[in-house]
């Protein structure tokens, strides 16, 4: 089991994951997936403290895997938010880079 | 078109400086999402896959030239450069900061627009024909009585917070352009014996997860009693739609279970109680809103154009374009014009900035400054005169709007899908992408004739795949793609809804399915038959046949 956080950012909506020093990344690059359940319970809480701190919205946990070096989500929808979408290649994240 | 009074500018803009002082709030931390959720969706703002997804109005697809600039000033600054038209003829935009709304508000008060009711349980948008007062074969003008039930809609204390969404559309002639029957209440316009206006009205259709066509519960509706049975309609529903489930909490699920018979008596029992109440119109008010939907100023010209037709003989490229996208308009020497915002390969409904400036131009210089959303996601133009066609065409060629496929199988209604939408399990713009390229070839195209392709990309079927005469839905199974594919689904006055045909497909094995149903429907058709009369004539057997035996 991978996991790491994603939400959306409060002030833009824009796609981000918490990373390994506790802070919110547009890239999973620099995020520490948990490894175990404890470890992505801790994950979690960090991320619903940001929500409550008005920082994100809609934490959640969702599987992510090693490919190549780089972490992917496993799940479409997770891989469509990580990068933009996939009829506008120039827009998201996966324009910038 | 119509034009705000002192009333509704005013309260535009305070809802827009009422909802900057919320979104302020949100960004200073003072009200949590779950406070903030319901505000920011009673203006149309959704939180999306990639941010901020913000739908306007359009009230029954009616635009001017200002305020589609507005739209493009919009899309250039606070967005990507685009927006998207919608099925309720609305325009939404995907990349919106919640830190830009109250600006965004603004800019939209000052050209009379918002995005109030475009989402949030309440009565949504009024759709209607988009060639409301022009079109040869119209009864009434559909928009005297969207406007009339937008007044009445808007913010109606009784109907905010419905069991779930309400949707309203307008028909204004015997051709069904504004799919009536998929509708909460469809109104369809018709005379009776003694010649007067009224509607008949259907109740309970929709699509999602259960799809119904709607039902008739009255034959003969005079006009000036819509509001009060649209007031009885939605009491009956206010007061008896479950609130316990939020999929068996639209009207159609009511009117399913009750029998449209016994909910037509229960409406007919609360409108008996209220029609001779100030809900009843004045004919000085329809007469008063009426006067915003007076004709343009139309000169008096010779139905036949010898310029447009030494044009046609001369490009055949233009004389394409004219018989596919242009309609019969009711005044000698003009036509309506269809404009196709679903280019080949690309994703449909999908208008750039530039494009929406340049049209607007277009607007200005040959459509009295108005123009049309349709609820298959493209634009109309109403009274563009037959001179005119040929310049107007060059420059729809240069904005890249100049697509022959009005109601042919490339001009798809397509749903933003998994690429941007949260509640998608699959995506369906690559779809429609995919199969326009496929059936790219305009004689091909031609030949085939009038098909509606319509997909979503899930269950929820905001791309009205249960009603295109080939419907595609897209679910996800075990983390990949799976399409299924259905036919015999009808927007019309013949609406019905498609049946799945058998075994889903991947993305490309779609593709090649929609092609081998085309091949058979070419096979069978008899003379003059279309695909769906082709297909209600065969029923689904020699279409399954051959989607199912062909090589892997």
């Amino acid at each position: 089991m991978h996991q790491v956080v994603i939400a959306n950012r409060l002030t833009d909506g824009i796609v981000v994951f918490l990373g390994r020093e506790q802070e919110w990344l547009e890239g999973l690059e620099g995020c520490q997936p948990a490894q175990d359940t404890a470890q992505a319970e801790a994950l979690l809480a960090r991320g619903t403290e940001a929500e409550a701190e008005q920082f994100v919205v809609g934490p959640e946990l969702i599987e992510v895997e090693l490919r190549e070096g780089i972490l992917v989500p496993v799940k479409m929808r997770e891989a469509m938010r990580s990068r933009g979408p996939s009829v506008r290649t120039d827009l998201g994240k996966q324009a910038e880079n | 078109m119509y034009q705000y009074d002192e009333f509704d500018a005013d309260f535009v803009e305070q809802r827009a400086v009422q909802f900057g002082r919320q979104v302020e709030d949100r960004l200073a931390g003072k009200i949590t999402e779950e406070q903030f959720r319901p505000l920011r969706l009673m203006n149309g703002l959704y939180l999306q896959l990639h941010a901020y997804m913000l739908r306007i109005n359009v009230p029954y697809g009616c635009l001017n030239s200002t305020q589609m600039r507005k739209l493009a000033h919009i899309a250039r600054v606070f967005d990507k450069g685009y927006g998207h038209l919608t099925t309720r003829q609305n325009m939404q935009f995907n990349w919106i900061k919640l830190s830009d709304m109250p600006a965004i508000l603004l800019e939209l008060a000052s050209v009379e627009m918002h995005g109030i009711q475009s989402s949030g349980n309440c009565i949504r948008n009024i759709t209607a024909d988009e060639y409301a007062g022009a079109s040869a074969d119209e009864i009434e003008d559909p928009r005297v009585y969207c406007e009339i039930l937008r007044q009445w809609s808007s913010l109606h204390p009784e109907f905010s917070f419905l069991p779930r969404k309400f949707k309203i559309a307008v028909s204004g002639s015997d051709r069904d352009r504004a799919a009536i029957k998929a509708h909460d209440i469809g109104l369809r316009l018709h005379k009776n014996e003694a010649g007067e206006a009224g509607f008949e009205v259907f109740v309970g259709g929709g699509l999602g997860r259960t799809p119904f066509i709607g039902q008739s519960i009255r034959a003969f509706l005079p006009t000036q009693h819509v509001l009060s049975y649209c007031e009885a309609i939605l009491r009956v529903y206010n007061q008896l739609g479950r609130r316990d489930n939020k999929y068996k909490a639209r009207i159609k699920i009511l009117v399913h279970e009750m029998g449209g018979e016994a909910f037509g008596e229960k409406v007919e029992k609360e409108w008996a109680e209220i029609r001779e109440t100030a809900l009843e119109l004045p004919e000085s008010e329809t007469a008063r809103v009426g006067g915003f939907f007076a004709p343009p100023p139309h000169e008096k010209l010779d139905d036949d154009d010898s310029d447009l037709a030494g044009h046609m003989a001369g490009d055949p490229d233009f004389a394409t374009w004219v018989e596919q996208q242009t309609a019969r308009h009711r005044e000698p020497g003009y036509a309506i014009v269809n404009v196709s915002c679903s280019p080949v390969g690309k994703p449909p409904g999908d208008i750039s900035a530039a494009q929406m400036d340049g049209f607007a131009d277009l607007a200005d210089a040959y459509n009295f400054g108005e123009m049309r959303v349709t609820h298959n996601q493209n634009l109309v133009l109403t009274d563009v005169r037959k001179k005119d066609l040929f310049a107007l065409w060059q420059k729809l060629v240069t904005l890249g709007l100049a697509t022959a496929n009005h109601g042919l199988i490339s001009d798809t209604i397509c749903c933003p899908g998994l690429d941007y939408c949260a509640l998608a399990n699959a995506r369906s713009i690559p779809l429609a992408e995919k199969l326009s390229e496929r059936f790219a070839d305009q004689n091909k195209q031609k030949d085939i004739g009038e098909v509606y392709l319509n997909m979503s990309g899930c269950i929820n079927a905001c791309g009205h795949h249960h009603i295109g005469n080939i419907g595609i839905v897209g679910v996800d199974k075990k983390n990949s793609e799976l399409y299924q594919l259905m036919l015999g689904g009808s927007a019309e006055e013949d609406a019905s809804l498609g049946k799945i045909l058998g075994r889903g497909f991947d993305e490309d094995g779609i593709v090649d399915a929609v092609e081998l149903v085309i091949d058979t429907y070419i096979e069978l058709r008899e003379a003059g038959e279309k695909f769906i009369d082709t297909y209600r004539r065969v029923g689904p057997d020699p279409f399954k046949e051959k989607v199912y035996s062909a090589p892997a």
